[in-house]
């Protein structure tokens, strides 16, 4: 867990090994950003806007990928999420609590 | 209400806070009188004498009859607990005298604490309206009584307390439930007792609580209610996504119930954890304090009135999207991340560490904003939902209504 957030800052990455950020603020599609990993700060670019809370992708993530935020898998990417991609239910499901898909034996 | 804390003189360290004592050697934060039907038959009456007598509190639900076995106790144990929580000095039970809930027994459990608990059933009392004076008259009484106790020092290590998040989103991750975390760790260093539930909102996340399990049985156990849970929702053939995470989560930027529970684990700070207990069980008292966790449902109501009848005196409650809940019992301080619900909901939320998010607060001072609350409450400070009049009742089912 991070001490403190940085002042100012748009979004937040919460563990280095991460692949998404939370925005700090509702952010605009094509609208640049620099995320902070770690020590780097990175340039990306936005596709979508971000709603406050909401998450985006900070490296391209091909369909099936598990998806890690606190440092830990919060689900898989359910299609290909591209770099600057809003990730939320459209793209990326849960991988346990799943009685639908134990229902279908998958 | 008077705001009472001392502190030593040695660095200020705050030692002792005011409380009830109980005849048990237990301390109470508030005295309240209870009011406990026994089946929802008896609730009309029960709510009858409630607006008779003032500073009474009844907990009406829906329970106390065509129930069996684990499910009946279950209900025979919230209500027992809930009489036997310290912050309760006297009980009235209203049976309505033909349920499977034992009103005699109940009565008798409760008494173990040595408090003062009667009892009477409305069909042999003759009907609704003799129920309501027989049950007025005897609630006024014991009421006169509560009010003539005095408050004595007790120490801050008999505090108790349950940490809870509902309406999650997700600032309640980045923010609110590392803060209370951070004030669970101060507690707990001051020999305080706390304990944190929600099993359904530990899924995915349960290795990384089980690291700090205290022992082998505990981290077993840890694993044993994620996997019976779980086991369920297969049962069901659903997907817990809309269940749980819930719409309004799911609004607030939380996708999966994995990265709800990631973010929810937070709020039970980082000592170890002590022993997983059952639902509506009290809080073992070695003398020591610690961290426990119950076996919970995540139901804001159910899982906070577990806790009161596991003896907290109240409870912390993170929430992002903004609910009122309260407790008939024990008061449910209302902590936030999300700056926004903050400035639309102040009635409702007592402590804003938003400021964490734009960098003007680290979680330790958000922690100890948190603390501060703690003692304040502890000491007779109300917390919005006692102001509002909030007295949230609910108990958990485990079987069908026969």
């Amino acid at each position: 867990m991070k001490e403190r957030v940085e002042q100012g800052a748009a979004s937040i990455v919460m563990h280095e090994s991460d692949d998404v950020a939370t925005a700090l603020e509702s952010l605009q599609a094509e609208q640049q950003v620099v995320v902070r990993i770690g020590e780097a700060s990175i340039p990306m670019k936005l596709k979508q806007p971000i709603p406050f809370g909401h998450k985006f992708a900070i490296r391209a993530l091909p369909a099936g990928t598990e998806v890690r935020k606190y440092g830990e898998v919060i689900g898989r990417a359910s299609k290909a999420i591209a770099l600057g991609e809003h990730v939320h239910v459209h793209n990326l499901e849960g991988i346990r609590g799943r009685g639908d898909q134990a229902s279908k034996g998958g | 209400m008077v705001v009472a804390t001392k502190r030593a003189r040695e660095g200020e360290k705050l030692t002792t806070i005011q409380m009830y004592k109980r005849s048990n050697g237990e301390f109470g934060i508030r005295n309240h009188l209870l009011i406990i039907p026994t089946v929802i038959c008896a609730n009309q009456v029960a709510n009858r004498v409630m607006q008779l007598v003032p500073d009474s509190v009844a907990i009406p639900h829906q329970h106390g009859c065509s129930q069996i076995g684990a499910d009946k106790q279950r209900t025979f144990d919230v209500l027992a607990g809930t009489g036997k929580n310290p912050n309760v000095g006297a009980v009235l039970i209203i049976s309505l005298g033909c349920e499977v809930i034992d009103p005699a027994e109940l009565a008798r459990e409760i008494s173990r604490t040595g408090k003062r608990v009667e009892w009477f059933d409305i069909q042999s009392v003759g009907g609704s309206i003799k129920a309501i004076q027989h049950g007025t008259q005897l609630a006024k009484e014991m009421r006169a009584e509560l009010d003539r106790m005095e408050q004595v020092a007790a120490p801050l290590a008999a505090l108790k307390i349950g940490v809870k998040c509902g309406g999650s989103d997700a600032t309640s991750g980045l923010c609110s439930n590392p803060a209370l975390g951070a004030a669970v760790d101060q507690l707990i260093a001051s020999g305080g007792s706390a304990v944190i539930g929600e099993t359904t909102e530990i899924i995915g996340a349960e290795h990384v609580l089980a690291q700090r399990a205290a022992d082998e049985p505990t981290k077993q156990r840890l694993y044993d209610i994620v996997a019976a849970f779980e086991a369920e929702v297969t049962r069901m053939g659903e997907d817990m996504r809309g269940g749980n995470p819930s719409p309004g989560n799911i609004a607030g930027g939380l996708t999966t119930i994995e990265e709800k529970s990631l973010g929810c684990i937070s709020k039970g700070g980082t000592t170890p954890i002590k022993g997983v207990i059952e639902y509506a069980e009290a809080l073992p008292q070695d003398g020591q304090g610690g961290l426990y966790f119950m076996d919970s449902p995540g139901n804001d109501i159910e899982c906070v009135s577990g806790m009161a009848a596991g003896g907290v005196h109240l409870v912390c409650f993170t929430t992002g999207r903004g609910t009122p809940t309260g407790s008939a019992v024990v008061p449910v301080i209302k902590i936030t991340g999300n700056k926004q619900m903050y400035e639309r909901m102040q009635d409702n939320m007592d402590v804003d560490v938003s400021d964490v998010l734009q960098g003007g607060l680290t979680l330790q001072q958000a922690g100890e904003a948190i603390w501060q609350e703690i003692v304040e409450v502890a000491g007779g400070k109300l917390t919005k939902a006692e102001l509002l009049g909030h007295t949230e009742f609910s108990i958990n089912r485990i079987g069908p209504s026969l």
